[in-house]
């Protein structure tokens, strides 16, 4: 099993005519995505890889009973976006831009929680489902496995670091959920590693984490009920304070968002903390077997 | 991007938040000339770094001959590596109590939140937390003014400045919004005659909002390099090491960094050439670490959506033109690969494909790290 995005699911692409939604959907429809439309305002009767282009979401789910939606418009627009698929009714939204307002992301979260529906993102990868051959994001391919690991991380390229040495290590995924790099984003460590508790494939859980906020040590206190082997791994040891880094949540302000907070935290919630990328494969074997 | 006090002052009055008499000046002459028509003032420097009144970015000035005298020794002066360019000469105050307030965004509930205390004045960080009173936003309904009234009956303030502090804090709201804030913070939020008044303000806006605020005056705090970079649209931060570091993606250039100083390194920056950057970008990223002169480079690639074709190609076209004077560790892995190292190997650089030996490698090349 996976959690938030299986096979089942049917996805549209918003922001399809686009380089990038055209790159992606291509890409998603390689690894076997049941991506089913797009949309894109006056390209209405085009196609993009066989798949037809609608101007609305409410167009596109009226012939194509969509229920997912991965957004590639450019972050000005990404408000706008987001609550055409949430008021009709889209119950997965994945955010990609990076660069949208934070008062935005604010806005799109809460209407979400009120609708009951899951935003992924802004600023993220996305989310891939190996053993489903599904994924709604712009990782590559080729790095992920199926099996019994969930992974949740910040971060783009470093996670793709962290799975790619998953899979070599013979440590396949249920699931890889992308959180986003902004400082505020729908989804919370807490609430994935909710969907991997309650997930019977998922046997352990690696967190990727980075400095900012305080979601890291949040989860800290959740993981206490948690009941499966998590081992985490946080960027930014040698990040100065009060500059960002790379991404907009990723800044150590007033004393706040410390790596060694996060650490300590996440030690004594009895996770697994490594210092490197590369010791999270040996750290997790270790974590399984104990 | 924080704005200087006085666009922040400024913004306060739009909003009716009430703010003592202050222009900025540019020169002696324009601060003598503000503090005949405004009388004895304070006058601030205009540069973005807390603690400015201990480093003495804080003087007096009672006439306007001594106003001259003091904005002379003020303007070009050195605080904490910020060069005093204008000074905001403003009314002074004769404060009676100094209280907090402040908008911005909690990033765990992901909604607005509003703190306000009576013991301003100091840095919030340093006031208890028993102090400080915490109210949550929620942003569909906005603050209204019976959030304002709710929150000085916490404070426990009564009479005017009660009524004073609730109109205030459905102004400040406002401008977190409308300006797209990240921050908006009155400290301290002063009694003067029984009356609030806004005695210092900073205002910090959302850097991805700024294209709706297309007013805003672009400042970018960073050091020379650090805002050349930023202009080719990477992110950038100076460090104080000597190998220099480019990854791509945030996460990776950060763990880079951390992989630099575990093998006992001392890194010389963050550079993110992006997730999915292409040649001639990376090409530019990599001629800002050459110009840096550093004593190694280090580059920590893993293709996802970056090519690792197109990053070799970078190294080449900056090798075979500028130079690469100083060694180069290469760690190269993912989409591309083979067609990616192939090229560097052609021209005599090898790349590694794991991170910790090449890291370890980039730290033993600049000698004197540890084994």
């Amino acid at each position: 099993m996976a959690v938030l995005l299986t096979k089942h699911s049917k996805v549209i692409v918003q922001g399809i005519t686009g380089n990038q939604g055209q790159f992606h959907t291509k890409q998603m429809l390689a690894y076997g995505t049941p991506v089913v439309g797009g949309v894109s305002p006056g390209k209405s009767g085009s196609s993009v890889h066989g798949l037809p282009v609608f101007d609305t979401v409410e167009a596109a789910m009226r012939t194509t009973n969509a229920d997912a939606s991965i957004v590639f418009v450019p972050a000005p627009f990404a408000k706008d976006a987001a609550f055409e698929a949430l008021e009709n009714g889209i119950k997965l939204v994945v955010m990609i831009p990076e660069h949208i307002p934070v008062i935005d992301s604010m806005d799109i979260v809460a209407r979400a929680q009120e609708l009951g529906a899951t935003v992924i993102g802004p600023n993220t990868f996305g989310i891939i489902s190996p053993g489903e051959h599904t994924k709604m994001g712009i990782m590559p391919n080729h790095i992920y496995q199926n099996g019994p690991i969930g992974v949740v991380a910040r971060s783009g390229t470093l996670s793709y670091e962290i799975a790619f040495s998953l899979t070599n290590g013979g440590f396949g995924q249920t699931t890889v959920v992308g959180m986003g790099g902004d400082p505020v984003v729908g989804q919370t460590f807490i609430s994935v590693l909710h969907h991997f508790k309650e997930d019977p494939d998922t046997r352990a859980v690696v967190m990727v984490g980075e400095i900012g906020g305080s979601a890291e040590e949040e989860a800290a206190e959740y993981l206490k009920s948690f009941g499966k082997p998590v081992v985490a791994y946080l960027a930014g040891r040698a990040a100065p304070p009060g500059k960002r880094m790379g991404h907009a949540g990723a800044i150590i302000e007033r004393g706040r968002g410390t790596l060694e907070s996060k650490e300590k935290a996440l030690n004594q919630a009895g996770a697994s903390v490594v210092t490197m990328p590369w010791q999270v494969v040996d750290a997790l074997r270790e974590a399984i077997s104990g | 991007m924080k704005q200087y006090e006085y666009l922040a002052k400024g913004v306060l009055r739009e909003h009716g938040i009430p703010i003592p008499p202050g222009r900025l000046v540019n020169n002696p002459g324009e601060a003598a000339e503000a503090v005949r028509d405004i009388g004895p003032a304070a006058l601030k420097a205009q540069v973005l770094v807390g603690g400015r009144g201990k480093a003495g970015g804080i003087r007096f000035a009672t006439n306007p001959d001594e106003a001259r005298g003091v904005a002379a020794a003020m303007i070009g002066m050195d605080l904490k590596g910020y060069t005093v360019e204008r000074l905001y000469a403003e009314g002074k105050l004769e404060i009676e109590r100094e209280f907090y307030i402040s908008v911005t965004t909690d990033r765990n509930k992901k909604i607005p939140l509003v703190m306000a205390s009576l013991a301003g004045g100091v840095e919030i960080e340093d006031v208890d937390d028993s102090k400080i009173v915490r109210q949550w936003v929620d942003p569909r309904v906005g603050v209204l003014p019976y959030f304002g009234r709710e929150l000085a009956q916490r404070l426990g303030l009564e009479g005017t400045l009660a009524k004073e502090l609730a109109d205030l804090v459905v102004k400040l709201y406002a401008i977190f919004r409308e300006k797209d804030a990240e921050l908006v913070e009155i400290n301290p939020l002063a009694v003067v005659g029984g009356h609030l008044i806004a005695a210092d303000a900073r205002l910090n806006i959302d850097d991805s909002a700024l294209f709706r605020h297309k007013t805003v005056e672009i400042i970018d705090e960073g050091s020379d390099l650090e805002k050349k970079v930023h202009k080719i649209g990477l992110a950038y931060v100076e460090l104080d090491g000597d190998i220099a570091i480019m990854a791509n993606g945030a996460g990776m250039a950060m763990a880079t960094v951390d992989a630099i100083q575990y093998f006992g390194g001392r890194p010389a920056n963050f550079l993110d050439a992006g997730g999915g950057a292409s040649v001639e970008p990376t090409a530019q990223a990599l001629d800002v670490l050459v110009s840096m002169k550093p004593k190694v480079i280090f580059i920590n690639i893993f293709g996802g959506i970056t090519r690792c074709d197109d990053v070799a190609r970078a190294i080449l076209q900056v090798k075979n033109t500028t130079g690469i004077p100083v060694p180069l560790v290469v760690r190269l892995v993912g989409t591309n690969e083979k067609e990616g190292v192939a090229l560097l190997e052609q021209a005599g650089i090898s790349a590694y494909s794991d991170m910790a030996p090449a890291a370890q490698r980039a730290v033993e090349l600049r000698g004197g790290g540890r084994s």
